[in-house]
């Protein structure tokens, strides 16, 4: 795949950057980290960028007068540079969190909880991640809204007619996830946004497993809302992000109250900040945002669509070398055109549990369980799957490895 | 493969491909159903208590291979001891599975073959989770003879 005519993308040489990836763990051989939609591994440019920051300018930020403080703040602000350029957002709309998860949860509290009533209804879809569900079941169990799940096609796909269906006069907010953790579907948020404003409804797309494998537009999806987090894309843990509509942003209500987010504190009350700051209460996660800002910049000199192009390669060797494996069944579409690189499936006759310890063995680091997604397990009528799902460093030896680690597992349980 | 051969031995695997007391009692003097949150694994345990003995004990549900192994081993080796034996079985295992008792062969018969997932934190929760359904089991059924019930 690291010749491929179509892009320029050289997963094989792209690996030297990640020290994990190279340096083989403790006792054991090579490392087929196939498990880049639960955290990506980070390149060492991005280790060295927070180390850096630590190491030379370590301040608090926003109020220091001296030097170094100042310095903070603008890496600090570089960093939201740096994704609000990803992703085609104004930088003022762009909040930092703590992860995708608290970005959701802001809206849900900040807007859901102080605007929704009884009889609204909240749609997500029957494949979001708990992150993209649960939020709005707190709201709405608060305020006597509704939390409805449309369903998804036997082929792992938004039933679109479902949805034209239950968005209506009631719905208030539209909740749905961009690319699927689980089934690796590839939505397409851009109708399902225009279909939701046509009833008046606000939106969130949950861009958590699109930001960091293709080209995200917001301007173009424009959606009121959008999140994602930081450690799936060769960024840092302890950061998200939220790209809002500065508008819709401007006229909330803050989400946490504390230091940094206000204009001014009295006895009597507080006036707020202006955003993104408003949003942004208490010390930031500096080193974070610092490292995340390097990590958009070397996702940029590789290309988004240059990933993308990869990972569709990535996808139909996927399946090609699941396809080989008898037994075998792959959750969601068939057409990589349709799908990102992240696959879950389940081997007849072994448990995931099984097949996730067994491949571990064989240096093959695969997930298995509800992937956060439990209402679409049950939608799918399995408790659980195995999921393998690939980023810009996998390349065909970790799937032949996930391949005949498979074959072998079936065979070691008798199932064959 | 030494690891995986110290976790799945032979005797484990016989036990997932051939389950031994699978099923419910019909009129079971107790029962209960227990699942693990993580992989969404479940059991239902069924006892069947005469004169103070297990007459009967029968454990249902899905799982990974290590579940299943071990609830197929805790219907041979709970079957037909009292109720008091049966709980200190259970203790003695969970202690096994937490690294904080050598195993008693006489004791855990099939069940000494788990012992390797003790060094497997996240399956540790698979192997107990039909034995704590048998102590949870236990105390329904004192408590509902307790209160006439
Ligand atoms: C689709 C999707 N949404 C949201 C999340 C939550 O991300 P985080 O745990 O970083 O908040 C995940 C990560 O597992 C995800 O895959």
């Amino acid at each position: 795949m690291g010749n491929s005519a179509q892009h320029t993308l050289h997963a094989r040489a792209l690996r030297a950057e990640f020290p994990i990836l190279v340096s083989p763990r403790a006792g054991g051989g090579a490392v087929h980290y196939l498990d880049s939609a639960a955290t990506s591994q980070k390149p060492q440019r991005v280790l060295d960028a927070m180390d850096a920051y630590y190491r030379e300018t370590n301040a608090n930020v926003h109020r220091g007068v001296y030097e170094m403080a100042a310095e903070a703040t603008e890496r600090l602000e570089a960093g939201r540079d740096a994704v609000a350029r990803l992703v085609n957002h104004p930088r003022e709309a762009t909040v930092f969190t703590k992860n995708a998860t608290e970005a959701i949860n802001l809206v849900a509290w900040a807007w859901g909880a102080r605007e929704l009533r009884e009889g609204d209804e909240v749609l997500v879809t029957m494949m979001e991640h708990h992150s993209n569900t649960v939020p709005w079941q707190i709201v709405a169990s608060m305020t006597g809204a509704q939390v409805r799940f449309c369903p998804v096609t036997p082929g792992g796909e938004i039933d679109m007619d479902a949805m034209r269906s239950m968005i209506g006069g009631r719905t208030r907010m539209v909740a749905v996830v961009h690319v699927s953790n689980t089934l690796g579907t590839i939505n397409p948020v851009e109708d399902i946004v225009a279909m939701a404003h046509e009833a008046g409804a606000l939106t969130m797309v949950d861009a958590t497993q699109s930001v960091p494998h293709m080209p995200v537009n917001a301007a173009a999806i424009g959606s009121d809302f959008l999140a994602f987090t930081g450690h799936k894309m060769c960024g840092p843990t302890g950061i998200g992000v939220l790209a809002a509509s500065p508008a819709r942003l401007g006229a909330m209500e803050p989400f946490l109250g504390g230091g940094e987010m206000i204009s001014d504190v009295t006895t009597e009350g507080a006036t707020w900040n202006d955003i993104p700051w408003k949003f942004e209460a208490g010390t930031p996660p500096i080193a974070e945002a610092v490292g995340l800002g390097e990590a958009v910049r070397f996702l940029e000199e590789i290309g988004m669509e240059n990933i993308r192009a990869h990972e569709k390669e990535v996808a139909v060797r996927m399946l090609e070398a699941l396809d080989e494996v008898p037994g075998l069944t792959v959750y969601g579409p068939r057409d990589a055109e349709r799908r990102g690189a992240s696959m879950s499936f389940s081997l007849d006759g072994v448990h995931p549990h099984d097949i996730g310890q067994f491949l571990d063995s064989k240096g093959v680091c695969v997930r298995a369980g509800h992937h956060c997604t439990k209402p679409l397990m049950r939608h799918l009528g399995v408790q659980s799957t195995a999921r393998a799902s690939a980023y810009l460093y996998t390349t065909d030896d970790d799937i032949i490895a996930l391949r005949d680690a498979l074959i072998a597992c079936r065979e070691w349980f008798g199932a064959a | 493969m030494g690891g995986l051969d110290d976790l799945y031995q032979q005797l484990i695997l016989d036990h997932y491909r051939n389950r031994r007391g699978r099923g419910r009692i019909e009129g079971a003097s107790a029962s209960v159903h227990e699942h693990n949150p993580v992989c969404g694994d479940e059991c239902y345990l069924d006892i069947l208590v005469e004169d103070g003995r297990i007459a009967e004990i029968r454990a249902d549900g899905d799982g990974c291979s290590i579940s299943q192994a071990a609830a197929s081993m805790l219907t041979e080796v709970a079957a037909g001891k009292d109720l008091d034996e049966a709980l200190m079985l259970v203790e003695h295992f969970r202690l096994v599975m937490h690294g904080e008792a050598q195993p008693d062969e006489d004791l855990l018969g099939d069940a000494v073959a788990l012992e390797g997932v003790a060094k497997y934190p996240v399956r540790v929760k698979c192997a107990l989770l039909s034995w704590l359904a048998l102590r949870e089991c236990i105390a329904d059924y004192r408590e509902t003879v307790a209160t006439g019930g």
